[in-house]
């Protein structure tokens, strides 16, 4: 049994080697003189490679599933690197479709990014409890997570286009808005790394805090910028905290959370502001030139088309799935608790997106900033839902 | 009204149209569209009167036109979409400790804000009369706006001519002339044409190649799975169309089943609690993390269903019906009604036994016992040798509030008595104090004592009762709607007029999304042709 696990975790490690080295090979296509030559040498490696990466995964997931005995899909760890493996599994439909090379140095590296964050929890294979464990469950999960992926490539294209298109000759509102974006992906790089440094330092600080009427102890393996409400450092020769957290963050580890999510803000400002010193321009500026050869029109179209297939996906996964698996388990098909009601805001949003467009000619720049919008809802459930709301809501 | 007479074909076309409907040659009504003789025409709804475009004079006209404006539509969208995410910000008041008083529990929980927060009513968001009407409104919108626009789709796509004035080519999006096409190249494009699964109708020489067009009908079909499903969540009001009850059952008991008018039962045969095995090597170290992990929730079940009519005080004629285990996520299910395991109680206790001795006895030799039965507790106790034994009062789940006994609840979880003990032929008692753990705290200067000597416990699970008959019309509801999605979605309605001019043609082609895909397909369409390729206009313009 410990075989499958270790074997599962190798071909992981592959795939992300690979999408790392098919990344190398896209980013060689732009630079090829005959544009979009999707029968260049180049792109048919960059896609060969994306490809063997794909099945590597999902060697990784059948081996995973084959050792836990249940789909892994049940925590973060596992459901985030499905993610990634559905980003992939989506851009490789669209780029059989629309044979886009610039597509694939975009998406590529986001699915890097959320393996890489992924893999930062922890990766032990965890027993199902019984509201778990249901055919629903891998059904719901599976088809909500296609659906998101699809939708991100929708985000991809839209992040090209504005990075082509946005006028970069003066600072302007939208200019600083694709610098934020840009810099949200860096603080998950930034997130990534700096877990990795201090876990590979063994760094453990505990503190003591009173929560519900008892004191409780936590981990933080991060030092501690914020502290937990009426904390106290336990572990000598640690960093005390800078400051506590306002009382009403519930939860255990909602201070730990916290704390997380400054430093990846954190070091993924000093990181931003590196590349711009080094850059001496935006980044979306020192980007743009190398995008010239894009099709602006086609990135649009790719824009809406992600949104078109993948809306009914995810329409069927996050809500009508999730209803028939909340009736069966806990004998409601809506229970308006954050998670659900994030669901629900995702689909009003691309319902808007795909009116806007249709009605209302939303075309080009502005329905590439809808896409962005979009992909940001999408994130905010997977991630802050759990680490912001469940904070205050004081469960997980 | 005024009508309009096309100046090509004088076909009269009702007010409100862009595009005369037999012809196709685009109408001008004032002269600023002169100017925009050249740019690319409008095709939605093929140029068909919309009626919320030309009525706007009663007050039916404005509400009518109020609901069917796109623009209101998705402005009710993004309202609801922030007042959903506004309720998430604190937690909903179904998520809060039951035991607590809201308006204390926002306030000191969340300090000034939370208070603001309740005050607002913002605890109860989804369930409040604006949220509801926000939700009634969009069901509205959605309602108008299909017939608005779905009367001239109908128009548009029943009414499909395949000769088509050359100005309406000329202004769409893809467009191509070829001067001289061969009688060869004209039979090779309908042959591929077809091949493309084309539907292909000829008209003088003038041909239009069309399909997917049940695709436009994509948005109407799940608009109204939309507002079946919303109907459906309005019927859940109705009190018969819904039932949510809970209900305790202790392991040996038969119970009625709530708001079934006492013509179900359920009696309770086991209550299983397994948890994950520590040695399982798989699991270990999450174990070890985490700490013990439940693996199941179960109760053995038998349903009964009452036979006959029924006499007070009697009970009932049971007849089994069902019998079967409920785990979480397996509800069984009977005659439209669902059982589901919602909660539990371990270890309640079902009986208590006790001995009554001497209090200077050290060896405690019993002088009496009784057995008290914690689902009927008796008042009276005769018990042998002439003592008998009153229970004065009965603490279910005992304990001390603020040096005064009480009961947290009406659950034997930790039984507690007060006791008079008669001993033989006296008539006033002695007042005693039992419970688990602490049988010792008789009262000063008594001559007996009332001494544990054992107990009986068993499992208590708590069962959700479900019936609810919306549950079809929503499903119904959400199916329509992926049928139309996928409808409009995967697929597109395509077009392309051939208008042979001369010896030449003129070839325009029409999509109602991805054109990408369009153009792609009329490529491979001419590849063996001299016919020119189509040129998307629009893109010129740029
Ligand atoms: C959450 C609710 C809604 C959903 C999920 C929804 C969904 C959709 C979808 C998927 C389409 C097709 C879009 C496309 O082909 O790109 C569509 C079209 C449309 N929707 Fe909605 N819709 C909703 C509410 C509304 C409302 C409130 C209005 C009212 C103004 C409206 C008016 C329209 C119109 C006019 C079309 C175009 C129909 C056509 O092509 O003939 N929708 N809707």
């Amino acid at each position: 049994m410990g075989d499958m696990v270790s074997l599962s975790g190798n071909f992981l490690y592959l795939a992300f080697v690979l999408y790392l080295v098919a990344t190398f090979f896209f980013g060689g296509t732009i630079k090829d003189k005959r544009s979009q030559g999707t029968k260049s040498l180049a792109s048919r490696i960059a896609i060969s490679l994306t490809i063997l990466g794909f099945l590597s995964q999902v060697g990784y997931f059948i081996t995973r599933w084959i050792a836990s005995a249940h789909a892994p899909v049940s925590n973060l760890f596992e459901f985030m690197t499905f993610f990634g493996m559905m980003l992939v599994l989506a851009f490789i439909i669209i780029y059989f479709i629309y044979r886009l090379n610039m597509l694939g140095l975009f998406t590529l590296p986001v699915a890097l990014l959320v393996i890489a964050y992924a893999s930062v929890f922890p990766t032990e294979i965890s027993p199902l409890v019984p509201s778990l464990k249901s055919h629903w469950l891998y059904i719901h999960v599976t088809t909500v997570s296609l659906g998101e992926a699809i939708l991100a490539i929708s985000f991809a294209a839209g992040l090209i286009y504005l990075i082509k298109q946005v006028d970069q000759s003066k600072k302007s509102k939208r200019t600083t808005w694709l610098e934020i974006v840009i810099y949200g992906l860096i603080s998950t790089l930034g997130f990534v790394l700096i877990s990795s440094i201090f876990s590979s330092l063994d760094y453990k600080a505990t503190f003591e805090f009173p929560f519900d009427e008892q004191i409780t102890e936590v981990e933080y393996n991060l030092p501690a910028i914020a502290g937990p409400h009426e904390g106290e450092l336990l572990t000598e020769d640690r960093m005390s905290s800078v400051f506590e957290v306002p009382s009403w963050m519930k939860g255990v580890n909602a201070a730990k959370k916290f704390n997380t999510l400054l430093w990846s803000l954190v070091t993924g400002l000093a990181m931003y502001l590196i590349l711009r010193l080094l850059l001496r321009k935006r980044i979306a500026a020192a980007i743009q030139p190398l995008l010239q050869k894009a099709n602006s029109e086609l990135l649009d179209e790719i824009s809406y088309r992600a949104v078109a297939i993948g809306f009914p996906v995810f329409t069927l996964g996050g809500l009508i799935f999730a209803a028939i698996w909340a009736q069966e388990a806990w004998d409601r098909y809506w229970g308006w608790d954050p998670k659900e009601v994030w669901a629900l805001i995702t689909w009003f949003f691309y319902a808007v997106f795909l009116h806007l467009r249709l009605s209302k000619g939303w075309h080009g720049e502005k329905s590439a900033w809808l896409a962005v919008i979009g992909f940001a809802i999408i994130m905010f459930n997977l991630i802050a839902v759990n680490l912001v709301i469940a904070g205050l809501h004081s469960y997980a | 009204m005024r009508k309009l007479t096309c100046d090509a074909c004088g076909h009269v076309n009702p007010q409100g149209t862009s595009i005369c409907s037999e012809c196709g040659k685009p109408l001008q009504i004032d002269s600023n569209d002169i100017e925009s003789n050249k740019s690319l025409l409008n095709m939605r709804y093929d140029g068909s009167a919309v009626r919320s475009k030309t009525h706007n004079k009663s007050i039916v006209d404005k509400i009518w036109n109020f609901f069917s404006s796109v623009k209101i539509g998705v402005t009710l969208i993004v309202i609801t979409l922030i007042a959903s995410a506004v309720g998430t910000i604190l937690p909903q008041e179904m998520y809060i400790p039951p035991n607590v008083q809201p308006a204390d529990h926002y306030k000191d929980e969340y300090g000034i804000f939370g208070q603001i927060y309740y005050q607002l009513g913002f605890h109860n968001l989804y369930s409040s009369w604006w949220y509801m009407i926000l939700i009634a409104l969009i069901g509205i919108s959605i309602f108008i706006v299909s017939i608005d626009r779905g009367v001239p789709l109908y128009r548009a796509l029943t009414n499909q001519k395949p000769t088509r004035h050359e100005s309406f080519l000329k202004r769409q999006k893809l467009f191509s002339e070829t001067d001289f096409v061969s009688q060869d190249d004209q039979e090779n494009i309908i042959f591929s044409l077809k091949k493309h699964r084309y539907k292909v109708r000829e008209e003088n020489g003038h041909i239009l190649a069309e399909k997917g067009r049940f695709s436009r009908w994509g948005p109407y079909v799940n608009h109204l799975g939309l507002i079946i499903f919303l109907f459906g969540s309005l019927l859940r009001f109705i009190p018969f169309m819904h039932i949510d009850d809970f209900v305790w059952i202790r392991e040996g008991d038969t119970v009625v089943i709530p708001k079934t008018d006492g013509e179900y039962y359920v009696k309770n045969e086991n209550f299983i609690l397994e948890t994950y095995d520590e040695e399982d090597e798989r699991f270990s170290e999450a174990i070890k993390n985490k700490g013990m992990v439940a693996s199941n929730y179960q109760t053995d079940v038998v349903i009964y269903k009452s036979t006959g009519t029924q006499l007070i005080g009697q009970d009932p004629d049971l007849a089994e019906i069902k019998q079967g285990s409920i785990r979480v996520n397996h509800p069984i299910k009977f005659d439209g009604y669902a059982l589901y395991q919602s909660s539990y109680q371990q270890n309640e206790f079902s009986s208590i036994s006790f001995k009554i001795h001497k209090a200077e006895d050290k060896d405690e030799k019993a002088l009496a016992n009784f057995t008290v039965d914690l689902t009927k507790p008796q008042s009276l106790y005769e018990l042998e040798n002439g003592y008998r034994v009153e229970i004065d009062q009965y603490f279910p789940e005992y304990f001390l509030d603020e040096g005064v006994p009480r009961s947290k609840s009406k659950y034997p979880r930790n039984p507690a008595f007060v006791f008079f003990v008669y001993p033989p032929n006296q008539g006033e008692p002695e007042i005693s104090f039992a419970g688990i753990g602490r049988n010792v705290s008789s009262g000063e200067g008594n001559e007996y004592k009332v001494g544990l000597t054992g107990f009986e416990m068993r499992d208590v699970t708590g069962l959700s009762v479900k019936r609810d008959y919306t549950l079809p019309i929503l499903g119904l509801g959400a199916a329509i709607f992926m049928i139309g999605v996928i409808q409009g979605m995967y697929w597109q309605h395509r077009r392309i007029w051939l208008h042979p001019k001369g010896n030449g043609l003129m070839i325009a082609a029409h999509t109602n999304k991805n054109w990408y895909g369009l153009k792609n397909e009329f490529a491979k369409i001419i590849a063996d042709t001299e016919i020119n390729m189509v040129i998307d206009q629009e893109q010129e313009d740029d």
